[in-house]
């Protein structure tokens, strides 16, 4: 029991060292036992601004990865986690949570510094001056349906084709009509003296390496 | 020219389109999710209150859930971590499901009704022990309720209400085995043993934890440590023989001790006694050859046979109904019937419940049951009762009827293949009738509103009910593109299931009477399944079968046995329990005339035995007899061993179908620098398309495509470990590329400060693994391509006229090529639990890696994106051909999670099969839950896609031909306005 007030005082003692500095953040050596540190953390889930396609965001299904699958944790209604246990070193923590994309990061737990934790985005390698987990953004698993529009139907190869024909159709005539007359009798003379052009002939590279 | 034209087309083309990603209302058009949560180990009723029934269950894979008691779905599930063992499940404070996990070293309150965590609380210790969780039922209302955990040799009193420590004990010193615990309003009574024969009994206050009292009692005798507790302050214990009967009792803190032989009790006591770990009030199970009997405890410690159940498969635990009532269930077979009874404590003439049960034999034995009382209208005791099954799927049964059933089994998948349907009969119509033109227009004019975005949400539905609903899909028929086969999967229960992957339902399942538990095989595990006959296209008519391979036991002496199965009705061909052991089995890629496959199974004594026994497979061995080459890994001593066979094996009976085999090579890895943590090697099913790749100057690389090639990851002693107990500087990863038949090193090469765990896939000539960097603390991805450059001189075009290339010479491992190998390195952000590659049928298309992340979803990633070629600044040249300019990490496109917004909790491998289709590729994921998809990494080029219009297609031809007869009208006016002039 005696030990275990001693313990308590020593943990009050070192946050309150903790507090003061401002890079790092307060953990406890365990009590009875000194075979490792405790990690607290908080993940926070922002709303991001326009969610109408994702899931809500559930805090029950947003887990806490230590080391690669070495140990699970889950977070309280107000986003707080733990690890318990942890030796000194150096690990990594990833959180995962559908509909979001979180950094991995990666936590120094320091020996000499009994109670220093460092932790930074292996992402972008921001240190983190509070153990605060944010998304760096919001995943989108799904394609977006473009809403109907009439370009949409335009720029379709189809769309194209239309067009081109309503403009052979409609504006050729058009400029027929505004042609020389004689210009056009010549290039009528011409024509008929190519004879039917083939498919072969308007495509030049083609023919050759047929 | 013009081809080239083309392929610049079809290269633009693929380039668009790097993601393969999908509509949200196309989920559930190609991909099925089913969710499950393994064997039950603990359930816990929640009745009580109206609204929700509910049961919470805990289970082997370390599954918390909430299910529904009407239907059996799940309301919320929790996977915990794999080290996170669930000791203990209980309710408290009738809001907050209580788990206890870790070897006694966390506990977890969980909302009821919607599954979030609510507090988490780390105990602390220094000794393993058992670990108990006792939350009190009925405590004053006055006192916060207690929850009292036993865990790593101390006893810890948490308040239910926010987790906190109120007090521990630490029984760490006493050297006491605890066993259990007892808690009365005042006193908690802390009971073990020391040593096998020292009862000792500590009296806690409950209140503060002060020590109270210590008696203890030493018996003249050793025990079996097996302690039961009878509720209300006795224990039953048997002696280290299994003779005798002690009986504890510690009444007012005295202890005295009864002891009976169990030769006065029953007649035929020659089999090993055993007591049942049901909690009865005054009574306790012992069971002895196929008998249990049922004894009761009188106050002064006397033993009363009261009850000889003969056939016994399962106890419950008791269940009060009221003040003073006391029942429990138990259930005995009877020919193929199955009774369940509900039995009061007190008094045994009566049955409350007596049920007739039939139960799928296929389940096989029930091995765990809970129950739960329901009033009836009629104000008398009605019963439910869930049951755990031999191949851990649950059932709920009330009524003599089987309520729901839930097919847990395939929580713990240990294998998978697949096989095709049946072909369709001619002449037989299967597909029921076709839906008039009208219908078919109908849903193609709701589909094209749907893509045009103009659907109302009613609309919506229809489109959706339509889709999911097209019959084509879970047809039990071949199709011509070969999306439907069955995927068969062994579980770790043994059982054989066949998934339709239309919709993953069940086609067919069986657990083979050899892989169920008897007196020869103890505990049986399924071990690995194999195609063994798949009937060649002129003789379809017969049924391809299945090898199922299974151990009877976990360790590696406990021998094998193999089960034949019919793909198309899962019906047992044959089977065989076999003398020797199981290591390793080889699929040979020889069939015989019936398309048996030839497997050699090896075993641990240095034999190889071929399968199938006929003088047939021996001729053809004996034929192919210096072509079989085999490797071993000994990831311990850290070796790696070539084998082929030499001769028939020397016992004192001939047996042509074992042989012994010889070593061939062997590479001794230096133990005191690198540690094998992983192998790799290519798939024996894979086709590859072309053997050589054109670079951007026209220049050939020829791929080195060998079947017997292993990738070989080593660590650093220090640094095999997980990550965070290495520092960079003792940490490294050796990687070696090996040819399996000549033992050759092709490559080798070193990853300074990194460590495991390395996941890896090989594929043609290429191989990429993913293992964690800790200089940068991020996960890594490399690739290594490698190039056979023996063959390379074979571009030169005259030699090919002249004839003097090298390209029919025979390929042979021994003749040793010269390989060069190009690799590269890129961060990938997620840890990864599996990698696969996509597969089709022919090759051609270009390849997706598929990446479980450690979120449990599944990430497609193309393989262009790992290409050693890929440089900072790629050439025109380079960029038309589909180079990627390098970037240091690996992009994750959230659009091209496979699994999209779907979990597949506790994932642990990936099963990619090629359809017929050459641009799809067919992905069964399991892990806890099952998911299955089709891909196309090119997208599908060789077909319209489900979502291809027929109703825009048609309009624009009425369109186009309205237009014709429109111009060819006014061209006709206008000629004749022309003539008139």
């Amino acid at each position: 029991m005696a030990s275990f007030t001693k313990s308590l005082i020593l943990f009050l003692f070192i946050e309150f060292c903790f507090s003061v500095l401002p890079s790092s953040f307060a953990q406890s050596p365990v009590p009875g036992s000194s075979e490792g540190y405790t990690i607290y953390g908080r993940v926070k889930i922002p709303s991001f601004g326009n969610r109408e396609f994702s899931l809500p965001a559930k805090v029950s299904n947003v887990k806490v990865i230590l080391n690669g699958g070495q140990r699970v944790s889950f977070v309280r209604p107000d986003g707080y986690f733990s690890f318990h246990n942890v030796p000194a070193g150096t690990h990594l923590i990833e959180v995962a949570a559908i509909g979001y994309f979180f950094s991995p990061v990666r936590v120094d737990v320091s020996a000499r510094n009994p109670g220093k934790i460092q932790a930074a985005l292996t992402e972008n390698r921001r240190g983190l001056s509070e153990f605060v987990l944010e998304p760096l953004k919001g995943e989108q698993y799904y394609e977006i349906r473009e809403p109907f529009s009439i370009m949409s139907i335009v720029k379709s190869p189809m769309g194209l084709m239309m067009g081109f024909m309503l403009i052979v159709v409609f504006l050729m005539p058009k400029l027929m009509e505004n042609m020389d007359p004689e210009e056009m009798k010549r290039a009528q003379e011409e024509m008929r003296n190519q004879g039917v052009p083939s498919l072969a002939s308007l495509l030049p590279g083609a023919a050759r390496s047929n | 020219m013009a081809i080239r034209v083309f392929l610049t087309l079809l290269l633009f083309l693929s380039l668009s389109n790097i993601v393969s990603s999908i509509y949200e209302d196309q989920v559930g058009l190609m991909d099925w999710h089913q969710q499950y949560i393994g064997k039950v180990k603990h359930a816990v009723f929640h009745t009580q209150k109206t609204g929700r029934k509910r049961v919470l269950v805990s289970t082997e894979e370390n599954v918390v859930a909430s299910l529904d008691l009407r239907h059996g779905e799940i309301f919320w599930r929790h996977v915990l971590g794999t080290n996170d063992v669930v000791d203990g499940l209980d309710i408290a404070l009738g809001k907050y499901v209580i788990t206890l996990s870790s070897g006694g070293s966390i506990l977890r309150a969980w909302n009821l009704p919607d599954g979030q965590m609510v507090w988490e609380s780390s105990l602390q210790g220094s000794k393993e022990s058992k670990s108990i969780l006792n939350v009190p039922k009925n405590l004053k209302a006055d006192k916060d309720d207690l929850i009292l955990v036993f865990g790593k040799g101390c006893l810890h009193a948490i308040s239910g209400i926010d987790g906190e420590v109120l007090w521990r004990k630490d029984f760490a010193g006493e050297s006491i085995e605890v066993t259990d615990i007892i808690q009365s309003t005042e006193v908690i009574y802390v009971a073990g043993f020391v040593g096998s024969s020292n009862f000792n009994v500590y009296l806690l206050n409950a209140e503060t934890g002060e020590f109270l009292k210590n008696n203890h009692l030493v018996l003249p005798f050793r025990t079996s440590g097996e302690l039961l507790s009878i509720p209300g302050d006795k224990f039953v214990v048997l002696d280290s023989a299994r003779s005798k009967i002690v009986t504890i009792n510690i009444k007012n803190g005295d202890i005295n001790y009864n002891q009976k032989q169990i030769s006065d009790l029953i007649e035929d006591s020659s089999g090993q006694a055993v007591i049942l770990p049901s909690r009865l009030p005054g009574l306790f199970a012992l069971k002895i050859n196929s008998w249990v009997l049922l004894i009761k405890v009188t106050n002064e410690g006397e033993l009363v046979v009261v009850h000889k159940i003969d056939n016994t498969a399962a106890f419950s635990n008791a269940l009060s109904i009221s003040e003073d009532q006391h029942v429990f269930a138990c259930v005995q077979y009877e020919d193929n019937k199955v009774h369940l009874s509900v039995k009061d404590v007190n008094d045994w003439n009566s049955d409350l419940l007596k049920e007739n049960l039939v139960i799928d034999h296929q389940r096989g034995n029930i091995e765990k049951i809970f129950i739960n009382n329901y009033v009836r209208t009629d104000r008398s005791h009605g019963f439910r009762a869930l049951m755990v099954m031999e191949d851990h799927s649950l059932l709920l049964v009330q009524q003599g009827e089987i309520v729901w059933s839930r097919e847990d089994g395939l929580a713990s998948v240990v294998d998978v293949t697949t096989s095709e349907l049946p072909v369709e009969k001619e002449g037989v119509s299967v597909a029921k009738v076709e839906q008039n033109l009208f219908e078919w227009l109908k849903g193609h004019v709701l589909k094209l509103k749907g893509t045009l975005m103009i659907a109302s949400p009613e609309d919506k539905v229809a489109i959706q009910k339509l889709r999911l609903r097209s019959s084509e899909k879970s047809k039990m028929t071949r199709d011509h593109n070969g999306f439907r086969k069955l995927l068969i999967v062994l579980t770790r229960a043994g059982k054989v299931f066949a998934l339709h992957t239309g919709d993953g339902h069940v086609v067919w399942s069986i657990m083979s009477h050899t892989l169920r538990k008897s007196e020869e095989c103890e505990h049986p595990v399924g071990l690995n399944i194999y195609q063994w006959q798949v009937p060649h296209h002129h003789a379809l008519d017969e049924n391809p079968s299945i090898l199922v391979i299974g151990r009877c036991g976990p360790s590696l002496t406990a021998p094998t046995v193999l089960s034949f199965l019919d793909a198309y009705t899962g019906k047992e061909l044959n089977s065989l329990s076999l003398a020797h052991t199981v290591a390793r089995v080889i699929p040979l890629p020889y069939t015989d005339s019936t398309e048996q496959r030839l497997h050699l199974i090896i075993d641990i004594n240095k034999h190889a035995y071929l399968y199938p026994k006929t003088p047939e497979a021996i001729e053809i061995l004996k034929r192919e007899f210096s072509n079989i080459y085999w490797y071993s890994v000994e990831a311990d001593n850290g070796v790696i061993r070539g084998h082929a066979l030499k001769s028939n094996c020397i016992h004192e009976v001939v047996d042509e179908y074992c042989f012994v085999f010889r070593d061939l090579w062997s590479i001794v890895f230096p133990s005191e620098s690198e540690k094998i943590i992983a192998t790799v090697s290519r798939k024996s099913n894979e086709v590859v398309h072309t053997q050589a790749k054109v670079m951007t100057d026209h220049d050939v690389m020829y791929k080195y495509i060998s079947k017997n090639i292993l990738f070989v990851a080593n660590a650093a002693p220090k640094a095999s470990g997980e990550i965070g107990t290495a520092t960079p500087e003792e940490a490294w990863l050796v990687i070696y590329i090996i040819d399996t038949v000549t033992g050759r090193i092709l490559h080798r090469m070193i990853h300074h400060g990194c460590q495991g765990p390395v996941h890896a896939v090989f594929s043609e000539n290429w191989v990429v693994y993913h293992y964690f960097n800790l200089r940068a603390h991020r996960n890594e991805m490399s690739v290594i391509e490698v190039y056979d450059q023996s063959r390379a001189d074979n571009k030169d075009i005259w030699k090919f006229v002249l004839g003097k290339h090298n390209l029919t010479s025979p390929i042979s491992s021994y003749y040793r090529p010269e390989v060069s190998a190009k690799s590269q390195s890129y961060f990938f952000t997620h840890s990864v639990k599996a990698i696969e590659v996509t597969s089709t049928a022919k090759g051609i298309t270009s390849k997706h890696l598929l990446i479980g992340t450690i979120g449990d979803q599944v990430l497609a990633i193309d393989k262009r994106f790992l290409d050693p070629r890929r440089t900072l600044n790629p050439s025109q040249a380079e960029k038309e051909e589909g180079i990627i300019p390098l970037s240091d990490s690996l992009p994750i496109i959230s659009q091209s999670y496979i699994t999209h917004s779907l979990k597949i909790e506790g994932l642990r491998g990936i099963v990619t099969v090629p359809a017929k289709l050459e641009s799809t590729s067919l992905v069964f994921a399991y892990g806890v839950d099952l998911f299955f998809t089709q891909i196309a990494p090119s997208k599908t080029y060789d077909s319209l896609t489900e979502d291809f219009s027929y109703a825009l297609l048609l309009l624009t031809i009425v369109a186009l031909v309205a237009a014709l007869f429109v111009t060819w009208v006014l061209s006709e006016r206008k000629d004749l306005q022309e003539k008139w002039r």
